[in-house]
């Protein structure tokens, strides 16, 4: 391929992804309200379109609407630009998920992935990394209480819990042999006795691991249990308390943003990716296993929001020591045990 | 071609980032300007075909101890640097003799190195054998210096502690 | 293809703009902060030698330069939040007598 054509196909592959992950970072939202509505037996959102499924374009248009008000006390240059490295690096994720396998349009023949680099799963830890400066940035900023506060704990949170993320995903490393976010969906191709799939969680043994990854990825994004930072009741809003309208919006999308990462990065590390039953014709086959692993990921986030509804939230000091003191040690385990385990087998 | 496109794109984003955090007054400006001199950093290694060196890089060095500065300096709420002789004195002697310095430097490097030149991607830094070295040749600094970590993580602890948090605990009768 | 030398004249400029940091700034995090621009210049070099001679040494060595860059930086801030707590300055220019 050309480096035209490169440049083009890559172009074309990251505005569809963008704006599948926006739309999908909307629905998100409505799916959120919906079902944590029927958590609390209540509806949710009913009237803008039906399901209340216009919702999200009446919250986009409410945000853009909205008064965006910068208080005089903020230190403004820091103010306005702590949203957006929230949202660019909640949005730049996206470019080493693996969404299918490779397919063939006409003469191209390309990955259903903006880039296949073989260091995958180490970017996404990067970007998750840096994720932590909007946060930091935007409670200090602020020049408030409440929000150097709320931002200095979200922050710590989430240093905290990325060691027990990338830790637990060490194992899926081991197993596969390689750091490529394909290569370890590939390796998890085939059945063992007879019909339970070569999934990592089933065959790698990695279910600890699994929660252990489900527990880090709750406390990354600041979600319940572990949202102290950012809870109403708590700290008014944590960092985000003193931004209003496009910039509020900015975070939410951040959030959301971040969830369906984790949820992807789940999919891929521990569900066997877009692995499931393929047939029909040519198209069909390249539909169906973006059309499976957008089902695991639909399962993973309902499972996010189900437990949201669910149950209450840990107080700061109780968060830190379950993560420095559970999590932690609970990771290593599982990485010495799976090396051993592995090492022992070869 | 590309390769020195993105090359003097990436250096000057870094010169200037360095440049930046020299020019500043606040030091949370400085410390941001780091992160920006780590990140093209990080994508110079990717052109030198170092790519875990480049995903360390951003993870450990931009993403946790930058992060360490910038949470120090909210928590210290450091204000903007006061301008005293000490100052004024270095600044009249520091920045003619460094520049004069690393001019002869550069001047003696691009004159007499010769005409090698790196491809892009040149000595791809595949995890795999980073790891073959890191625990077979390089096994004993590698121990070492996890050891390292260890007393570090421990001196931090008591060194930031408050002082009433190290005494032991009072007997009750 | 870029020069070796290229990799080598930025490498020596963000240490040159380490160096003049160190002497000119007088905030303590600003100082330490100089010292991290100087051990990625020298991580530039580094990895740009190891490109050159085909030897990985090179990078395996630049963790090692991070892992001590990190020691140094958490027990270097610790520092300076006991400095801080003591002195109630940031500046280096009055923490010049051991008295208080």
């Amino acid at each position: 391929m050309t480096l035209g054509t490169f440049i083009l196909v890559s172009l074309v592959k990251i505005l569809l992804a963008l704006f599948v992950l926006l739309t999908a970072v909307a629905y998100t939202v409505w799916l959120e309200r919906k079902v944590v509505g029927h958590i609390q037996n209540r509806w949710g959102p009913t009237r803008v379109g039906p399901f209340g499924l216009l919702q999200p374009m009446a919250d986009g248009v409410k945000f853009l609407f909205k008064e965006d008000l910068t208080p005089p006390h903020v230190y403004r240059p820091l103010y306005i630009a702590a949203p957006m490295i929230a949202v660019v690096f909640a949005l730049t994720s996206i470019a080493v998920i693996p969404f299918g396998n490779w397919i063939a349009i006409g003469s191209i023949y390309t990955p259903l992935q903006i880039a296949d680099v073989n260091i995958g799963l180490l970017i996404i830890l990067g970007i998750t990394s840096l994720g932590v400066y909007g946060v930091a940035l935007s409670g200090w900023s602020s020049n408030s209480k409440y929000s150097l506060l709320g931002g200095l704990r979200a922050s710590a949170q989430m240093v905290s819990y990325e060691i027990a993320l990338g830790l637990s995903l060490v194992g899926v490393v081991i197993l596969s042999g390689s750091l490529s976010l394909r290569e370890i969906v590939d390796a998890q191709a085939g059945h063992f006795w007879g019909f339970i799939p070569n999934w990592n969680i089933f065959r790698g043994g990695q279910f600890v691991a699994f929660f252990i990854y489900l527990m880090a990825a709750y406390a990354e994004t600041n979600r319940i249990p572990f949202d102290l930072p950012e809870a109403e009741t708590e700290l008014v809003a944590g960092y985000h308390t003193e931004y209003s309208a496009m910039k509020f919006a900015m975070f939410f999308m951040a959030e959301y943003a971040n969830m369906i990462t984790v949820a992807c990065l789940a999919s891929l590390m521990f569900l066997g990716g877009w692995r499931g039953p393929v047939f029909g014709p040519e198209i069909l086959q390249d539909v169906l296993p973006i059309f499976w692993f957008l089902l695991r990921v639909f399962v993973f986030l309902f499972v996010y929001i189900w437990v949201r509804g669910t149950l209450p939230r840990f107080r700061y000091d109780q968060l830190m020591a379950f993560g420095w003191k559970c999590l932690l040690p609970l990771a290593i385990a599982n990485l010495v045990i799976t090396a051993l385990v592995v090492a022992l087998r070869a | 071609m590309l390769h020195l496109i993105l090359f003097s794109v990436f250096g000057l984003i870094c010169a200037a980032a360095a440049v930046n955090l020299l020019v500043q007054s606040h030091p949370i400006n400085s410390a941001l300007s780091l992160v920006v001199v780590m990140g093209s950093l990080a994508v110079e290694y990717l052109l030198l075909g170092a790519e875990f060196v480049a995903a360390v890089q951003v993870i450990v060095y931009a993403g946790a101890i930058m992060v360490l500065f910038v949470f120090v300096i909210m928590l210290l709420n450091a204000g903007k640097e006061e301008r005293t002789k000490g100052s004024r004195v270095s600044l009249f002697i520091g920045i003619p003799g460094v520049t004069i310095g690393s001019v002869l430097m550069a001047w003696v490097l691009i004159t007499h190195s010769g005409t090698r030149s790196v491809e892009a991607g040149a000595l791809p830094g595949d995890p795999r054998q980073i790891a073959q070295l890191l625990f077979h040749q390089f096994l004993l600094p590698f121990e070492v210096t996890s050891i390292l970590v260890l007393i570090a993580i421990m001196g931090a602890v008591v060194l930031a502690a408050r002082p009433e948090a190290l005494q032991p605990t009072e007997e009750k009768n | 293809m870029v020069p070796l030398s290229y990799y080598l004249v930025l490498s020596g400029f963000l240490f040159a703009c380490g160096v003049t940091g160190f002497l000119i700034k007088r905030n303590i995090i600003t100082i330490f902060m100089s010292i991290e621009l100087m051990l990625n210049g020298v991580n530039l070099s580094f990895v740009a030698f190891a490109a050159q001679w085909h030897a990985l040494s090179g990078q395996v060595f630049v963790f090692f330069v991070m892992v001590v860059a990190a020691a140094e930086a958490a027990v270097g801030l610790a520092i300076i939040i006991a400095v801080y707590r003591t002195r109630e300055t940031l500046n280096v220019d009055r923490v010049n007598l051991l008295k208080l």
